[in-house]
């Protein structure tokens, strides 16, 4: 059975750290995605880049609505996710925008940082 | 300042904004085109006096830029191995080689046939308002961008810290990167609600200049100066948009009147009272004939219609020839495009000029038991103007009092305080 293992850190933390202990924590990451692939575990893996540059899009009325920031209703709640491809930010929102809760919840859109990961 | 200089000077007051919008494009990154475009212009002040002045000014900076910039990314890659100035460096060498001749060079793409494409400042500015940016940092890239505002001018405009406005560039920019909000004019689908963003903007800065709260009057000025500037561009452009001719008219008409809405002491003159021989004859001849274009482009939108309705002032020798009928009318057919609680209570003063002022309570009265301008001091204030009319001094000075606990300009402070020791002085 499949699992989503979600990842929630204070931003601001990590920003204070030095490059040393950044890197420390990187290479623990590292070591990590090697040994879940290994054991043949991992499905995927990625970072998220900050909520700084998140989208937020949703459709209201037949109109879209999209905001800057991360999603940050207190009565919506994570439902699922699509991981895509996409050439820049207004053709993920286009796919976005095609999500079928993208007319009562909210779709947020956030760049990923890419890495190598071991598939 | 010898010729060149001042030639110098010229352009970098009426091009910079257009170079800095072509080597975003063509170097793929704001920070290294703010870079690119200083060294361009630092070049040009170094060699046009001994050179002369470019036939092509324009191409030369832009050209002299791309160079800079080259030379800059290939300084960094050497010195700090970074990967991303390869990359960049890379683009912009495969870019070169691909099109020898320039032609992408100078911003005028004349083989493309939509004239949308051609003009960069209009990727600029459709970047610098897309939705995914907070609207403050939307403004603010807009000024520091297409109107070469620096930092501390924006800031000082805004009535932030200098180093809060440079944040807020900082990470509107770096979205822009990381999130790749694309260098370009939206599709034609997107471009009405694209555009109303970009004209949301426009009409926020020059209502800052228009209406600031305090701050300095230079800055004011230079807002609205701006603002218009930012319209024409849009206006020129755009010209089949409505809304952009209905902007740049309602801008024109509202700043025709700067010279008389202040007196000497810094207090608001009313419209009613103001000296009209200050109003800015050319000014409004220019806004009356776009408003009428925009018009005629059905269907007028908000803009227009506000346009049409500061029209009417304009057109009026006096206060009392004012045509108010034609205002509230006015005011129904913008309450249908943009329902707003703010349009209602103008479209009430409107119709007490037309209808009395007891008429005007009477609508006061419905609005205030929608509950929706709570705290807005122009509902009691206009209550207020309205019982000063019937000679009803108590409800005059109640309601001035109230606007005063509301109000937060300064200048419209000192009139409510006036109006409120007439309205005191009056009661028996």
């Amino acid at each position: 059975m499949q699992y989503l293992l979600l990842i929630y850190g204070n931003e601001s933390h990590w920003d204070k750290k030095d490059a040393g202990e950044r890197d420390r924590v990187l290479e623990e990451y590292g070591a990590f995605t090697q040994s879940v692939a290994k054991s043949g575990h991992l499905r995927g893996a990625n970072e998220l880049d900050t909520t700084s540059k998140a989208t937020t899009v949703r459709i209201r009325d037949g109109k879209r609505l999209i905001t800057d920031g991360p999603f940050a209703e207190t009565k919506e709640q994570l439902g699922g996710y699509y991981l895509v491809e996409a050439k820049d930010l207004d053709e993920a929102i286009g796919i976005a925008a095609r999500i079928p809760s993208v007319r009562w919840g909210s779709i947020e859109v956030r760049p990923i940082i890419p890495h190598e990961i071991p598939s | 300042m010898n010729t060149e200089q001042i030639a110098i000077d010229k352009i970098y007051r009426e091009e910079s904004g257009r170079i800095l919008a072509t080597l975003i494009r063509l170097l793929g990154s704001f920070d290294l085109a703010e870079e690119a475009t200083q060294e361009a212009f630092a070049a040009a002040l170094e060699q046009w006096p001994h050179q002369g002045t470019p036939m092509n000014p324009r191409a030369w900076l832009v050209s002299t830029g791309r160079n800079k910039a080259v030379d800059l990314l290939r300084r960094r890659a050497r010195f700090e191995n970074k990967r991303e100035e390869l990359q960049r460096l890379a683009a912009i060498e495969e870019q070169l080689a691909l099109d020898p001749e320039d032609g992408v060079l100078i911003g005028e793409i004349e083989t493309l046939s939509d004239p949308m494409q051609r003009d960069d400042r209009l990727r600029l500015i459709f970047t610098c308002c897309h939705p995914a940016l907070m609207l403050e940092a939307q403004v603010a890239l807009t000024l520091r961008t297409l109107c070469g505002l620096a930092t501390d001018e924006i800031a000082k405009a805004f009535l932030v810290p200098t180093p809060t406005m440079a944040r807020r560039l900082v990470r509107a920019k770096a979205k822009i990167r990381d999130a790749r909000i694309p260098y370009r004019v939206p599709p034609k689908e997107e471009l009405r609600d694209r555009l109303a963003a970009v004209t949301l903007v426009v009409y926020l800065v020059f209502n800052e200049g228009y209406n600031a709260a305090s701050g300095d009057v230079m800055i004011r000025r230079e807002l609205c100066a701006e603002a218009i500037r930012l319209g024409r561009l849009l206006w020129e452009l755009l010209p089949r948009e409505a809304e952009t001719g209905g902007l740049l008219a309602l801008m024109l008409l509202h700043d025709s009147r700067r010279d008389a809405r202040m007196n000497g002491d810094e207090e608001i003159v009313l419209l009613e009272e103001q000296n009209r021989s200050l109003w800015k004859q050319e000014q409004i001849r220019e806004g009356l004939a776009l408003t009428e274009t925009a018009l005629r482009s059905a269907p007028p939108g908000p803009y227009s219609v506000q346009a049409a309705i500061a029209a009417v002032h304009a057109r009026a020798k006096s206060a009392e020839e004012t045509d108010w009928a034609q205002i509230a009318a006015l005011y129904d057919v913008l309450l249908r495009l943009q329902p707003s609680p703010v349009i209602e209570l103008n479209r009430a003063v409107a119709v007490a000029m037309v209808r009395g002022a007891s008429e005007g309570i009477r609508l006061l009265n419905e609005l205030e038991l929608k509950g929706e301008l709570r705290g807005y001091y122009l509902l009691p204030a206009a209550r207020g103007d309205f019982s000063r009319r019937l000679n009803q001094w108590v409800a005059a000075a109640d309601a001035y009092r109230q606007a005063l606990s509301l109000v937060s300009n300064d200048a419209e402070r000192r009139f409510l305080v006036k109006r409120l020791a007439e309205a005191e002085s009056k009661m028996e």
